[in-house]
């Protein structure tokens, strides 16, 4: 049994230890918004905050999670900053597929919170590990900056 | 052979297949389908449900992907139903035949797509029957607004003529003077919503004409209302086929092959049987092993701590080296067949004091959606229910009744979001293994899901192709003659062999050469020739298919004609569009646009290209300069698109702006390749996709236009690899003949 703050709340977690934390959170506790990608922390679609880091969860072992403190993007929408960031991506139409948005809206909250008015330098450092096979990547950096711009 | 030879084989081709081709397409009221009433929902017709507090339910048969088709279905039927667009939803449509994709095969009809003749008509017409016929339920070939521009209005005018009626029935006054507005029905001051004249609506008897407004009086078309799809997707609400949850689902995990035509020579069951969770392990087919568990990573696990052993077969030695040598060869001792043949190129050529020569190649790519392959599936007491991100719903319940034995009415298929398509998700192999694998479960919902390195490896992948050109110049230094052969693996042939492989025949492909053989340019003595060759690799079609090889292929030689001439490349295209304005309009766009013809920052260089596809025109021009290795680096792309009447211009943009990136990432990173039967590029770190720090600025103008939609999926997607060819020509003064840029 593994213990961690998942969203905000006490949560118990029976899966073995070494399971990813992605699919402890998919098949486990059916939160499905967190997105399987590559397996290998190469795409980013996994992305949740870990004790704040933008963190990918498919190679987090459910052990290493224990005690920590995980937002994913079924509770991203509780934290200012997280909500500032999914009006920004509505507002400028950045998603099209969506599947590895979650994933994308992660990653930007984390940079935002660490860098409130980033430079698109900082943009790409922040953002680049997260794909996204539609092309949505003018778009996400418009939004990011949309988003900073209302957090100011 | 000439074209009209063509057009005699396609229209005994359609005869051939005997599916009662009539001479028109399905008329949009033919489709329109009858009131039903189901619990508290009214149908108003087959696409438009109301319930009792105002709520509009679009019935939606095509796949959401990305590309907006839910939000354009609904503003279709807003626009005439005059709906709040606050009140609207999608619903996914069940497979019937009125819900057919009629304009999936135009996309492979070998017609100048600017012949209007009677014997064009005619087969386009019976093409779109034809699709009817065959009840295609498929979302492909940047078709479905095309499909959907006339039948979808019709549906929203015939449900607001019904409202009308009602309420003029309920008021006792004339239709005429009443009006609609947000979801209401009005005379004067009083005033009805939608819902509460849902039930009287059902029973009226419409009118033998219904008329769609004027494009005057539109208040959706054309603009963009917020994407229906989206507030879900930026909060991880959104159902793909890989979210789907049922009560007591398994997970399955697979290893197929790598070789294709392999097979499972050792599994060991005991072992997988073992392992904790893991409830069924089995070779499935021949060729793959299967282990099914409590959660999918303990299926994964399991298979990686005790892999099948395979036997390569026939396949093994297969090299993707070898195989563009077998197409090389193929250039040099065939012609092949003909799509087109204007004056007498080859002789004209053998006059010629200097012939320009120029061959090209171009690779195997992935597909590589973000959401890997997946289907889920549940056999019980006969009947089978499949949920599944798929491109082609009444394919995939075909498929799926053929997996269990069951007549297609026994199979439910529910269509999820997409997690990307791009033509990956037009096959149906996955399905087939879910329901193979549902069949052992007694009952129990599975879900199949491939690991990256399963859908990389086992991709039908963009057809490797070589092209061949010979051109002169004429006195002007415009070509006189031009003569290009394209030789690769058919798309068409290895569908059809995957679907139903009685019917797979080495027939000419226009998916191939599509792209080449339209080429608008006025070129008194044209040639272009198919070669067909399989590869003995699976191909399919990749986001734009032939297009996106003979764009790069025909662009890129004109460039260099142009360069041989010693014109500018711009001034040089403008000169053999003289006969083709919309063609020459948009090219003007993107140029103007692009600043072309001023002189770029230092070091950076333009490049132009030109395509037209899917019924849409669109012109690129890239900007670049050299990265200190002599890689490229892209600053900034400009695109001008005609694509007819903008449904929703937003959507449009994002969709060219998407496309650049995605022809980018083939143009930098995307190969494919085999050793010894297998492909290498196992996952991204192999085969890399553009990242957010590598996007140009991406420029998107759109030329305004009252003729019908064009496609929008796809045709931003060729231009680009020519555009960013023809700039690195400016860059370094070397031609860039294959990809990736290396």
């Amino acid at each position: 049994m593994t213990s961690l703050t998942l969203n905000g709340k006490a949560q118990r977690c029976e899966a073995d230890p070494a399971t990813p934390l992605l699919w402890v959170l998919r098949d486990e506790l059916g939160l499905t918004g967190t997105k399987f990608g590559c397996g290998i922390a190469q795409c980013g679609a996994c992305t949740v905050h870990y004790n704040g880091q933008a963190t990918r969860s498919c190679v987090l072992p459910l052990s290493a999670a224990a005690g920590a403190q995980v937002q994913t993007i079924e509770g991203v929408g509780t934290d200012p900053i997280g909500r500032l960031v999914q009006q920004a991506w509505v507002e400028l139409d950045v998603a099209q597929c969506g599947y590895c948005q979650s994933g994308q809206v992660m990653a930007a909250v984390a940079l935002l919170k660490q860098t409130p008015r980033p430079t698109d330098a900082q943009i790409d450092a922040a953002m680049s590990g997260n794909l996204c096979r539609c092309g949505a990547y003018v778009r996400i950096r418009a939004a990011i900056h949309a988003a900073a711009a209302h957090l100011s | 052979m000439k074209r009209r030879h063509w057009l005699v084989m396609g229209l005994t081709a359609a005869g051939a297949l005997g599916v009662g081709v009539g001479l028109r397409p399905p008329s949009a009221r033919s489709r329109l389908g009858p009131p039903r009433t189901e619990g508290p929902r009214v149908a108003l017709n087959a696409w438009v449900e109301l319930d009792a507090d105002g709520l509009v339910s679009v019935r939606v048969p095509r796949a959401e992907m990305g590309q907006g088709v839910h939000t354009a279905f609904a503003q279709l039927v807003a626009e005439e139903l005059e709906a709040d667009w606050a009140s609207l939803r999608v619903l996914d449509a069940p497979i019937a035949p009125l819900y057919a994709n009629s304009a999936l095969l135009l996309n492979m009809l070998p017609l100048q797509p600017d012949d209007q003749g009677p014997v064009a008509l005619w087969v386009r017409g019976a093409a779109q029957r034809m699709g009817q016929v065959l009840g295609l339920q498929i979302t492909g070939g940047s078709s479905s607004v095309r499909d959907a521009w006339e039948p979808l209005r019709l549906a929203g005018a015939a449900a607001r003529q019904a409202l009308l009626q009602a309420a003029a029935q309920q008021w006792g006054v004339d239709v005429s003077s009443l009006r609609t507005a947000q979801g209401r029905v009005w005379a004067g001051e009083r005033s009805l919503g939608y819902g509460e004249l849902a039930a009287s609506a059902a029973t009226q008897t419409l009118p033998a004409e219904i008329t769609l407004k004027n494009r005057r009086d539109w208040r959706l078309i054309g603009r963009s209302p917020p994407r229906l799809d989206l507030p879900a997707k930026v909060k991880g609400q959104a159902v793909y086929g890989i979210d789907v949850r049922l009560p007591g689902l398994l997970h399955a995990a697979i290893r197929q092959a790598p070789v294709a035509g392999g097979s499972v020579v050792a599994l060991d069951v005991a072992a997988l049987k073992a392992r904790r969770g893991v409830v069924d392990a089995f070779v499935l087919g021949e060729s793959a092993a299967v282990v099914v568990a409590d959660n999918w990573w303990r299926a994964e696990a399991a298979l990686k701590a005790h892999p099948p052993r395979f036997h390569a077969g026939p396949g093994a030695g297969r090299q993707s080296a070898e195989m563009s040598e077998t197409l090389r060869r193929a250039l040099d001792q065939h012609e092949g067949t003909g799509f087109r043949e204007d004056g007498d190129a080859l002789a004209v050529l053998a006059q010629a004091d200097r012939v320009l020569r120029a061959d090209y190649a171009l690779p195997f790519l992935a597909h590589a959606a973000m959401e890997p392959l997946n289907c889920t599936a549940q056999v019980r007491e006969g009947r089978v229910e499949v949920w599944c991100p798929t491109q082609v719903a009444s394919l995939a319940r075909w498929k799926a009744a053929e997996a269990a034995g069951v007549a297609q009415e026994a199979v439910t298929v529910h269509t999820t979001y997409l997690g990307g398509g791009f033509g990956r998700r037009l096959e149906t192999e996955v399905i087939e293994q879910a329901v193979a694998i549902a069949l052992r479960l007694n009952g129990a919902p599975v879900r199949l899901l491939w690991s990256r390195e399963q859908d990389f490896t086992h991709d039908v992948y963009r057809p490797m192709a070589l092209a061949r050109f010979e051109a002169c110049l004429g006195p002007d230094g415009l070509p006189l003659a031009w003569v290009n052969k394209v030789a690769g693996p058919s798309v068409s042939f290895g569908s059809v062999q995957r679907l139903a492989p009685g019917l797979a025949m080495d027939l000419p492909d226009k998916n191939h050469i599509e792209g080449a053989f339209e080429l608008p340019y006025a070129i008194p003595n044209l040639r272009v020739r198919q070669i067909r060759r399989e590869l003995g690799v699976a191909v399919g079609s990749w986001r734009s298919v032939g297009h996106s090889l003979n764009a790069f292929f025909t662009e890129c030689f004109l460039d260099e004609l142009a360069q041989a001439a010693g014109q500018d490349p711009l001034r040089y295209r403008e000169q053999l569009l003289a006969h083709r304005p919309r063609h020459l309009a948009v090219l003007k766009l993107a140029a103007a646009q692009a600043g072309w013809g001023q002189t770029p920052a230092a070091g950076r260089a333009r490049g132009l290209a030109l395509h037209e596809s899917f019924g849409s025109i669109c012109a690129q021009v890239v900007e670049a300069s050299l990265e200190p290795d002599g890689r490229p680096r892209v600053h900034r792309v400009v695109c001008a698109l005609d694509c007819g009447t903008v449904l929703h211009p937003d959507t449009v943009r994002a969709q060219i702006e998407g496309s650049v990136v995605f022809a980018l990432t083939a143009a930098l990173y995307g190969e494919i390749t085999l050793v010894d039967g297998a492909v290498q590029q196992q996952n991204f770190p192999q085969q890399p996709l553009l990242s957010l720090a590598e996007t140009p600025q991406i420029d998107v103008h759109l030329m305004p236009s009252e003729a019908a939609p064009g496609g929008v999926g796809e045709p931003g997607v060729p231009p680009l690899t020519p555009a960013l060819a023809n700039a690195m020509f400016g860059l370094t003064g070397r031609r860039i003949r294959s990809l990736p840029i290396r």
